[in-house]
Order: C-alpha cells, then structure tokens, then sequence
C-alpha cells in the first residue's frame, strides 16, 4: 500500500470509507509531513491540535456519505475562517480573526473536510510568484529557491509537496492556474459566480473567483462540486443548477471541437512551450477531437486593461484596512497621520504599487482614459470568446509563457512579472472557466502546463477534456523531498 | 416653471439680486432593515448595537440589496411624478472617514433609479411648479462622536449602511417661503407613501443647500456654493438669507462668489467655508463590483403604483370639488396625510362646513398649544363627529359647544353625556323662550323706550341679555326672532 500522503484525494476517500485509513490516521500522517517541511514556508498559520480533535471525533462518528470524510485540507490564506487568523498575506491583517466562514469553506467543512491549517499566499493576491507575502516566500517543491507561482504559492506548494491531499485557491488573473502549472498539480478557476466570494478576503471583485488545486483532474471535478454553491450573500452568485461533476467525469472527447488560437502564439515564446502545445494538440486529435484554428483577436490588449481594472478595484476593496477596525494600527498625531502610518507600514510595496495605480486610475480626467477604456477592452475581449464559441467547444492554451523561475529574479521588474499571466488573464476578464492541467516538463526539468478554457458554467465539458489528455499524457509529478 | 409669484429680493445700492436656491435633500427611506445588510434601523439604539459584518466593513463581506427599500424609491419616484429608470447602477464614492468603514460610499453617479420629475407648491400666491433632477439611492455613514473621551473620537456604525434617497431639485426655488414649502410638500409627499418619516430631529430628513445669487433679470445663473448638511427648515433659511447676502456683498464690492462647499453654524447664524472648489474631493466613482445592475420590468412599477395611496395633490382637488373648501383649507386639511384621514372620519357623519371650521379652527389651536401631532389628539375623529352634529342639530349653541369640547379635550368625553350632565343643552321651546324674554323686557323698560324711539343698535343688547340670562343656553336664533316681534 502506498503512503497516505501519495494517495490522490479520490484514492483517500475510498480508503477511508473502506475503513483501510482512519481520519486520524490521516491527518497524522500529513502532520506529520507538514512539520518536517517548514522550511517550505507554506503555511501561514497550522492549526494542528484542532485538526486532530475534528479527526478524532470524525472517527468517533464515522458519517461516510459525505462527500470529504474526515478528510485534512489547508487552505489559502484569503479564505476567512471563524476563529482561525486570517491574514492574506498581510500584515495590515496580521492578528486578523473571523468571527465568520466563508461559503467556499463552509461547504467544505459541511461535506466532511477538516481544516489543517492556512496557507501562504502574495499579498491580497497580489503576486505570481509568492514573493509579496508579509509571511515570507514559499519555496517550491519542485527544486530549492524556485518560486511555486503565485498568487496561490502556499497552496501549490503545500499540494505538489504532499502537505494536504488537495487544497483551495482564488484565482483573479491566473493565481490558481500559473502556481498549478508551475508546480505540476491541477488547478481549476471556474466561471465566475460559480463559487461564492462571501467571506473571501476581496482584491478585484469583478475578477476574484475561488477553484480547486488537485493532484488530479478526477480530484479537481470531486473538489470543485463540493465547493461550488448558490449564495444569497454574493449578489454576483450565479443560481444555476450544480452537476454532479465527479460521477459525470468521462474520457472521451470524441467529435469535440477544440480552438487553437493563433493571438496566444506570443513573440518571443519559448520553443519549450511551443512543443508542449503542440503535443497537447496532437493528444487531442488522437483522441478524436476536431481541432480548429480560430483567432481571439483582442488577446493583446488583456493584459493591459487587467492591470488597470484589477488595481482600480483592489485600491477600493483594500480602502477599509484603514487601522480604525480591525487588523493593524499605527499610532498617529490625529486621523490622517493614523490612515498614512497604517497604510504605509501595513501594506508590502506590490499592494502599495496597484492602490497607486488603481486610484490613479479612477481619477477625475484620467477614468475614461484607463478605467472605462479597459472596460470596452473587457467587452471586445468577452465577444471574441463568444464569436470563438459559435464554432468550438473548447479552447487549448498553454498555462504560462515559462515554467517557474527563481526566487528574485524578476522583483526588480514588475512588468516581467506581470507577463506571467497573459495567457490566463483574458479568461478572468471574460469570466469563463479554465483548468491547468500538467503536461510535461523543460530542460531544467520543471513542469509545465497546458490550459482549457471553456465555456461559461461549462465546466463537466473542460473538466472530460482534462481528463482524457491527462490520460495520454501521464504526466508523473517527480518530486524528491529535498527539503526534508 | 411656472413664473415667480413670491418675490424674494435683496437690493443694494441701485441693483436688485435674485437669490436661486436648490437643494439635494436626503431622505432616510423608511426600512426596518439597512440598504445592504439586515441590521435594524431603530433610531435612538445604543451605540453600535444595530451593526453587521458587511456595516462594519469586515473582510470579504459583501452588500446585498434590500429589495424593500428599492420599491420604496420607486414609490417615491411615482409620488414625484417622475421618470423610473428600468435599469440604474450602484457606485462607490471613494474617501476615507472613520465612519465610513468600507472607504466608500454606495450610492448611484451616472444612473439613478429615479430622473426627472416635480413638485407642486402651495403658496399663498398661488401653485408653483419645482423641477425634480433626480433620485438616487445611497448608504448613510456612521457618526463620529468628538465630545464624550476627550481624548479620542469615537465611532457610531448604527447609521452606518442605512439606505437614504438623495432628492435632488432643480435650482427652481426663489425664496425662504418657497423653500419652506418645498421641502414641507417632499415631506408630505413621503409621509403619505409611507417611504420617509420626515422626521427632522431625528435627522430622517436633511439637505445640503445650493444658493447664487444674480441681477434681477439676468438669465445666467451665478456662482453657487453648497451649504452641507442641515438639518432644519428654520436653518435652511437662516443660511439662505445669510449666504445669499454675503454673496451680493461680495460682488457689491466689485468681487465675485468663489464656487466652495461651506457649513451654517447655527450658533453664529453664518456660513464658512468648508473647501473650495480646487480642495473638492475626488471620489474616483466607479461602478461597485459587488452589485450587479439593479433591473426591473414594468410589471415591478405598476405592481407598486396599486400601492400608491390618493396624494395631497389629488386630494385637494377632490376637496374642493367635492367638498366644496377653499383651496387654503384643502391645503391646511391634505398638508399631512394624518390629518386628511381626520378630517375624512369627521365628515362621514357629519356637515363637512362646520367640521372644516372646527379642524382647522378649535381643534389645530388645541394641538399647536399642547404640541400635539393630530395621530395623539386627545378627542376622537368620532367624538368631534357627535359635537358638530349636536350643533348642526341645534342641540347645543356654537358657544356651549366650545366649552363642551374644553371638557372633551380632558380625556375624550361624548360630548351627549357632557351636555347631559352639565344641563347643557339649548334651549329651543318658543314658550320657555318667550317668557325669558318677557323677563328681559320687562327688566329694561327704559332701554326699551330707548329702542324703540330710534335707538336700533340696543337690539344687541337685548340678545346678550337673554342670553345671559338662559345662562348661554337659550337658541340665539330663536332668541333673535322672538325678540324682533316683541320689540316691534
């Protein structure tokens, strides 16, 4: 029998119904693990003692029917989480704790799931490579001081490490599918208003969307009908009706029609990548799909209007961390000098550089020049999904322009960061889902991913597409625990 | 608009001013619970203890529109007879305070629920039409509280999150009288829907004032400052008539009026400057990304115009042609939706002529000197209802009815148990009349002579005598007639 730890999800689940493993047994041995693995610095906050207690009475009053029994999970730090702190990765929330949970969560802890603990994560989100955090960066399993991806690096490296058998994260222009990717684990962001944003520490709302982190698609399809729910707490909550995801998973992709977009051929792409995409066509041609050459001819403007729209929201959404709350306060002379020594000290140079930008902005004389040109931007980008849709199902990317790069190497440059999410940006803008899915490795030997976007609430349709190319491709996620 | 009937003036020099006045008055719409959460609203709760997480501004919370308080602007719409927008978005202007948690304010920029529409004023002179711009829905702030640690400034959230209806006028008004009655007609208005208490102590209604001032007979308007934030019509006034003349003494002194927002300090009956134009905030609105479009079909407002009682206009109309009142007194007797409902229990039973006398008259003196509102009058509309008509019957004269109804006014007696207790009621037998008079005469024999060579005025006299007489309670008609043919 192999380790609990090596155990997909799915894998845990039957054995633990089949009582093979109990709960405890479980959460153990990925205690066990996490504590030998701090020097990833994944987690923010463990909250180990409790985990065994919810284990312990778990296995006290077994109730298999659910759908994660007694099953561990931590997750990213943006989650609130009723009386466990909460930081986002930040120190302006730095003694943060919620008297409330999030929905997302909440639906996890009501299918059965424990919470381990909470993850590192960028600052508010605000990162693709984990580097922001106040808590420091997170080292990825993958090799020492390379970047697990952000902004949900804790998550993805928790994931890939074995130190939570899956794992939650948002994704507001990439920062649950980048990490997937750079990390070789399975990372979903779903159609937004799929997953409820209630109770999730907010960075750009019209953006921010809660999805799973698997080790498998067949994981990802379980994580993702759990989490997924109608809430009246989120006006933006879409109420349509929730598939059975899991059972309805199949590997057959014949007749589908699959897009290549020519505009996601970049300059400057790296031949790497440019073969992995390749294979991940002839995979699905292999497979009895139809695979068509379409054009998304707005795709270069994506990234431009995603770094004005997404600041302009953050610079209103982080306004109430303000020091008179809750969360950290600076002393001050009176109440400006309080705002401006809590602001300046609370917040990390990456929150700080997108509330410039965002108020910048959104400022009289300059909206309709940024702001409101971005949102025509956002409309001509979500019409060439539509157009692309009339005669595709699906749409087949790579994840990123480059597999993961090492810690420090581009803080010095924001813009160079900021390219890591081309490819994955247009997707939040047009608010459809995608999944990143692992698909072979480069030179150095670092994984590196392929992503499907679908169309809207058409998850079950990327989620068999997933799943079939997983198959053919049997990507083997060779991590030694060098950290251990 | 209609042509200016209530001149209001201010001259210096050889030059006459006219002052333009509009105002931006903020209703609290009239809710249990706030515009985005479910915290109650009650005013005069304890600090703090009417707040949610999303009033507080915790992390990941989101506003969720109350429905209720949406129908009641669209209600308020209709009562101000204006244009529903089908369609209408939620912004968020941006500042910090400490009693604004979010560090924005919900409210609506570009496209507010409500647009154009108007009110008609009652005054003295005549009806005067005043342009609505619009009405948009917002989120009261918090409160800070300066003078209770000395210290530190501590923070109300009560408020915090509830839904107000910013009312805006055209800059149509043109005096202190016209402002009176404008904002008394948005209160009425919103009294009888039922969407605002209008209760200003409470600060349910407030308004920021926007004044100019220019030559009498210029067509440009001039330079406007905003007067922010007060909260009665008694100060409306007093800031108006003290800026509009700061304004005119300005450009007297061959200056002009710098656009600024300033604050009335009522202590010092003046207006200071808050900041001027270059200092204005910049609110960077932007649609709210937690709200989608707030839409709704035809279906929605004509559901909600069932609901619309008869307002004030209509009312007064009927009035006067049904009841055939003064247009003064349907005024006095529609101006608040309470006291039409009296007015119309009274007249179910009774002579709509007298009723209308006693309401306006006896019953509003007793009510202005206990300061009393019309819903706490100490007589019933039923007990008022059995007085006129034991006047109208003769029962009981004018004068004994006022002291019956002095009597009522200490714990609303029947007036029909009061007459019979206290003797009260009039006497109408031409025999037992007779003989009072006879008694009369025969007591005044010289002013009798007196009368009859000439003297005519005496015949008051005799009257007063009789009635003094029957102790009040003799028919002064009769009495009247019994004494012309004695006296012949």
């Amino acid at each position: 029998m192999s380790a609990i730890v090596d155990l997909t999800l799915v894998e845990l689940i039957d054995k633990i119904k089949k009582k093979d493993v109990s709960s405890k047994e479980t959460t153990n041995a990925y205690i066990e693990r996490c504590k030998k693995s701090k020097k990833l610095n994944s987690f923010i906050t463990e909250d180990f003692d409790h985990a065994l207690k919810k284990a312990n009475a778990f296995d006290n009053n077994p109730n298999f029917e659910k759908k994660l029994p007694g099953i561990p999970i931590a997750v990213k730090d943006l989650f609130c989480t009723k009386d466990l702190r909460t930081t986002a990765g930040s120190k302006i929330l730095n003694n943060f704790v919620p008297t409330y949970e999030s929905t997302v969560t909440n639906n996890l802890w009501e299918n059965g799931a424990i919470l381990l603990g909470k993850l590192n994560c960028d600052e508010f989100a605000m990162g693709s490579s984990n580097e922001t955090s106040f808590f420091g960066n997170v080292q990825s399993p993958i090799g020492e001081n390379i970047v697990p991806g952000g902004s949900s690096g804790g998550s993805a490296s928790a994931l890939a490490a074995k130190l939570t058998p899956a794992t939650i994260g948002t994704d507001t222009g990439g920062s649950i599918r980048q990490p997937a990717s750079f990390t070789g684990t399975v990372g979903l962001k779903p159609t937004y208003g799929s997953c409820s944003r209630y109770g999730i520490v907010a960075f750009a709302s019209s953006l921010d969307q809660a999805g799973p982190m698997t080790k498998d698609v067949k994981d990802c399809a379980l994580m993702f009908e759990v989490m997924s729910s109608y809430d009246k707490k989120d006006s933006t909550s879409v109420d349509f009706e929730r598939d059975n995801y899991l059972n309805k998973l199949k590997d057959s992709i014949k007749g589908k029609k699959i897009g290549i977009p020519k505009e996601y051929r970049v300059d400057g792409m790296s031949k790497e990548i440019d073969e992995l995409w390749q294979k991940g066509i002839k995979i699905i041609k292999e497979a009895g799909a139809d695979v068509i050459d379409i054009s998304l001819p707005n795709t270069m403007y994506a990234l431009p209007a995603y770094y004005i729209v997404a600041p302009a929201e953050a610079s209103s959404n982080l306004a109430r961390y303000d020091g008179v709350k809750y969360g950290f306060r600076s002393k001050g002379e009176n109440l400006i000098d309080m705002y401006e020594k809590t602001r300046s000290e609370g917040f990390g140079d990456e929150v700080k550089r997108r509330i410039l930008i965002g108020t910048y902005v959104l400022s009289s004389g300059y909206y309709d020049a940024y702001y409101l040109k971005a949102q025509k931007v956002r409309k001509l980008i979500k019409n060439d999904f539509d157009q692309a849709y009339k005669n595709v199902d699906a749409i087949l990317t790579p994840s990123t322009p480059s597999s993961a790069f090492k810690i420090g190497e581009k803080t010095d440059d924001p813009v160079s960061m900021y390219l890591n999410d081309i490819f994955t940006v247009p997707i939040n803008l047009a608010g459809l889902p995608a999944i990143s899915i692992p698909a072979g490795i480069d030179a150095k030997g670092y994984p590196l991913g392929l992503q499907i976007i679908g169309k809207a609430f058409d998850e079950q349709n990327i989620l068999n597409i997933a799943y079939t190319m997983e198959k053919h491709i049997n990507f083997k996620n060779e991590i030694k625990s060098w950290w251990i | 608009m209609t042509k200016n009937k209530s001149e209001y003036l201010i001259k210096r020099n050889k030059n006459e001013y006219e002052v333009v006045i509009g105002l931006e008055v903020h209703a609290q719409v009239l809710s249990e619970s706030k515009l985005f959460s479910d915290s109650p609203t009650k005013f005069g709760a304890e600090p703090n203890t009417q707040v949610s997480l999303v009033d507080a501004a915790f992390p990941g919370m989101l506003p969720v529109i109350n429905e209720f308080c949406i129908k009641q602007a669209v209600k308020t719409g209709i009562g101000l007879n204006a244009k529903i927008n089908k369609r209408s978005i939620f912004d968020r202007k941006n500042y910090f305070y400490a009693d604004l948690p979010q560090g924005y304010q919900i409210s609506q920029y570009k496209n507010p629920i409500v647009g154009e529409g108007s009110v008609i004023l009652d005054l003295p002179s005549g009806e005067k039409v005043v342009g609505i711009e619009r009405l948009h829905l917002e989120q009261d702030a918090g409160k800070s509280i300066h003078d209770i640690d000395p210290q530190n400034t501590l923070v109300d959230l009560n408020r915090s999150g509830v839904a107000l209806m910013e009312i805006v006028s055209k800059p149509d008004l043109r005096s202190l009288d016209e402002v009176n009655a404008y904002v008394k007609k948005l209160r009425s208005i919103m009294r009888y829907l039922g969407t605002c208490d209008g209760n200003m102590q409470e600060g349910s209604l407030r308004a920021d004032v926007n004044v100019s001032v220019r030559k009498k007979g210029d067509k440009k308007l001039g330079t406007r400052c905003e007067i922010k934030n007060v909260n009665s019509i008694k100060f409306m006034q007093m800031a108006i008539e003290y800026e509009a003349n700061r304004q005119v003494d300005l450009i007297e002194d061959g200056g002009s009026v710098d656009q600024e927002t300033r604050l009335f300090d009522t202590k010092k009956n003046q207006t200071r400057s808050m900041r001027s134009k270059e200092d204005a905030h910049d609110y960077r609105y932007f649609p709210d990304p937690d709200l989608l479009p707030l839409e709704f079909d035809d279906q929605f407002i004509s559901n909600l115009k069932k609901e619309i009682p008869e307002l004030p206009d209509v009312k007064k109309k009927r009035f006067i042609e049904k009841f055939n009142l003064s247009p003064y007194e349907a005024n006095i007797l529609v101006s608040d939706i309470e006291t039409s409902k009296y007015f119309e229990e009274v007249i179910k039973n009774s002579d709509v002529k007298i009723s209308t006398n006693w309401i306006t008259g006896e019953l509003f003196a007793l009510l202005n000197e206990k300061n009393l509102e019309i819903t706490q009058s100490p007589i019933s509309s039923k007990n008022l209802s059995k007085l006129i008509n034991l006047i109208k019957d003769g029962t009981i004269s004018g004068k004994i009815a006022k002291s019956v109804f002095e009597i009522m006014a200490d714990g609303d007696k029947d007036p029909q148990k009061i007459i019979d207790e206290k003797g009260l009621k009039q006497e109408s037998d031409p025999k037992e009349l007779e003989k009072l008079i006879d008694r009369v005469i025969k007591d005044n024999e010289g002013k009798v002579k007196e009368y009859k060579s000439g003297k005519d005025k005496l015949f008051g006299f005799f009257v007063g005598q009789a009635m003094k007489v029957s102790g009040g309670k003799a028919n002064p008609q009769l009495v009247n007639e019994i004494l012309k043919k004695k006296l012949k």
